[in-house]
């Protein structure tokens, strides 16, 4: 049985202009212990789809699918207080704006042991250790100092391994990353990577990694899941993906990369034929 | 944290300079001669004008007389009232207790009411809830409030007799004045009726002065609460498993407060005006009504006192809002 396995998704909003979809049809499914890389452009509703999955989409969508399980349970036959009973604790997120995902009026600590209050029975001498031990895990230098930190008196790179240490604090088996990287300097994503992967081997977790490196896909993933407009493109593992990509728009998307560009225009998806990616 | 405190402290020192600066010119840019004012309709001889001229120090030069003014600010003296010969500060003092009674209900009323109904709207965005707490609290904000009280008084005094029309206890109520808190003394004084009455007499005032700044805090937190709910801390604390009830009254709420707090600063200052109409209106023996009258009689010392004590209370509150603001923003606390 597969950890998360997610049949014909759907996330839809009311607009204005009538009924939008941000996600039509989506299959997926992520094993415990796997890599699981979701890649497409800016758009392409693979946020929506997580959030989804999480039940952190405002009221104002409706997510429909034949099936949202995790570990087998029914995601969305459930109440609204057992998937907060989840959420942080079995399955968790983080975010592309790490200073901006940490609430700026409370300690660094607070944050984490905030979490583990909810879902642990750990006093609060425990709490206080578990949270040092976490920050210890995540490589940020001096933990029971950093505990009294805010968010604002860390740097981006600091507040995404506290966003980790939040998410991984009670030992969740799913991971879900949306852009980790995105915000952060070249040097410093590549340590949140490795940061992010090490956790992942360690505890076994199952990880979704929402992206649009390419490289980052190409370092990770186990297997890589391409979506375009809402839809799934492609689905397959990671060598077939870039030795033989299947389906039009990911060859489009791979001839994007700089890398790959021949002659002197760099290419995009508007290049290759419109029938194949719409 | 001592050194913010300080270094608002320090501040504090060229304000209010410029206010007894602007207080001293305002009221001599004023037309007319004080001692004419003074004397009214009787008669007064070129002696005894010049007389009175040099006992007041009206003859000195303009920043001879600020000088010897504010010299006088430094050693605690306010100067005299003319009409009733006493000094201003203790004038002041014996009416202060009053208006900070009143002032202190009336921000009660409109923090705790204002920001309950600015979450509730925020929370039910565009629904009915949400229009109608909205549209009453722009009715509020947009009346006069002259009128508001009248119309009040009318119902409820006059039509329903429920309250009392004007003054803050009745008349055959006495006891020691401990604090000058009437709710306070009569307790003190363990006498339950004596503190109905106070209570019957604050109800009407405090609607009144409470009004605007109701309407404000409302709408302040309001929108406070919309743009941080949008926030992606919120979503985070969500993806936390947080009750909702934690979400909305602790990490929301608590970032929301900072602009409200300034709010709910200026409003104090705005409050000190409306003061001096509701206490009008209400016969409320405070220093608004004690400034009105003085200024009625041309009592210069008194306007001039009373607007630098007035001035000093709302920097203190200023103060107390900074403060308060570096208490709940760590962002302005450690810099």
């Amino acid at each position: 049985m597969a950890l998360l396995e997610v049949r014909n998704l759907s996330v839809s909003f009311e607009t204005a202009a009538g009924r939008f979809f941000a996600v039509q049809g989506i299959d997926l499914s992520v094993d415990r212990g796997e890599v699981l890389a979701i890649v497409g452009e800016s758009g392409s509703g693979k946020s929506v789809a997580m959030l989804a999955v999480m039940g952190l989409l405002p009221p104002t969508a409706t997510v429909t699918a034949d099936a949202l399980r995790f570990e087998g349970r029914d995601l969305l036959a459930m109440s609204a207080r057992e998937r907060r009973g989840m959420s942080g604790s079995e399955m968790a997120m983080i975010f592309q704006e790490p200073v901006a995902s940490l609430n700026p009026c409370f300690t660094v600590g607070f944050q984490i042991e905030e979490t583990l209050e909810r879902h642990t029975d750990l006093d609060r001498a425990a709490r206080r250790a578990r949270a040092v031990e976490l920050l210890a895990a995540v490589g940020i230098p001096e933990p029971e100092e950093r505990l009294r930190s805010f968010p604002h008196q860390m740097s981006g790179g600091q507040c995404q391994r506290v966003m980790i240490a939040i998410a991984t604090a009670c030992n969740p088996k799913l991971l879900i990353a949306d852009e980790p990287t995105t915000a952060l300097d070249v040097t410093i994503q590549k340590q949140i990577l490795d940061l992010l992967l090490r956790l992942q081997a360690e505890h076994g977790m199952g990880l979704v990694l929402i992206t649009h490196d390419m490289g980052v896909v190409a370092e990770t993933a186990d297997r890589v899941i391409v979506q375009y407009n809402g839809r799934k493109m492609e689905d397959t593992d990671v060598l077939s993906l870039f030795e033989r990509p299947q389906n039009p728009y990911t060859r489009a998307l791979l001839s994007a990369l700089p890398e790959n560009a021949r002659g002197g225009r760099l290419p995009t998806v508007s290049d290759f034929a419109p029938g194949g990616a719409a | 944290m001592l050194r913010f405190i300080l270094h608002r402290l320090l501040l504090i020192v060229p304000t209010f300079i410029g206010i007894t600066l602007v207080a001293f010119v305002f009221i001599r840019l004023l037309p007319g001669d004080p001692v004419l004012l003074m004397a009214g309709e009787r008669a007064v001889s070129p002696e005894r004008h010049a007389e009175l001229m040099a006992q007041f120090g009206f003859d000195q030069p303009l920043w001879r007389q600020y000088v010897e003014y504010t010299g006088g600010l430094l050693h605690g003296d306010f100067g005299y009232s003319f009409s009733s010969k006493r000094p201003v500060l203790s004038e002041f003092m014996a009416r202060f207790p009053a208006t900070l009674e009143l002032a202190f209900c009336a921000m009660l009323l409109a923090t705790v009411l204002g920001i309950a109904a600015g979450i509730l709207a925020a929370l039910r965005r565009g629904s009915w809830v949400d229009q109608l707490t909205m549209g009453t609290a722009l009715v509020g904000y947009s009346m006069p409030i002259f009128w508001w009280a009248l119309l009040l008084i009318i119902l409820f005094s006059t039509n329903l007799g429920w309250t009392p029309v004007s003054g803050r206890i009745s008349l055959t109520q006495f006891f020691p004045t401990v604090t000058g808190f009437m709710l306070i003394d009569s307790l003190l004084a363990g006498k339950p009726a004596a503190f109905w009455s106070a209570v019957q007499h604050l109800i009407l005032p405090t609607i009144v002065l409470a009004t605007i700044p109701l309407a404000v805090v409302a709408r302040q937190t309001r929108s406070a609460m919309l743009e941080v709910l949008g926030e992606l801390y919120v979503t985070t604390a969500r993806s936390k498993g947080l009750a909702p009830r934690r979400i909305i009254w602790l990490h929301a709420l608590r970032n929301a407060l900072i602009p409200v707090v300034t709010t709910i600063g200026l409003q104090v200052s705005v409050l000190m005006g409306g003061a001096i109409l509701t206490e009008t209106i209400f016969s409320w023996p405070g220093i608004g009504k004690w400034m009105i009258d003085s200024i009625s009689r041309r009592d210069y010392q008194v306007v001039q006192g009373g607007l630098l004590l007035i001035a000093a209370m709302v920097m203190l509150v200023n103060l107390t809002v900074d403060i308060l603001y570096g208490l709940i923003n760590p962002r302005v606390r450690y810099r």
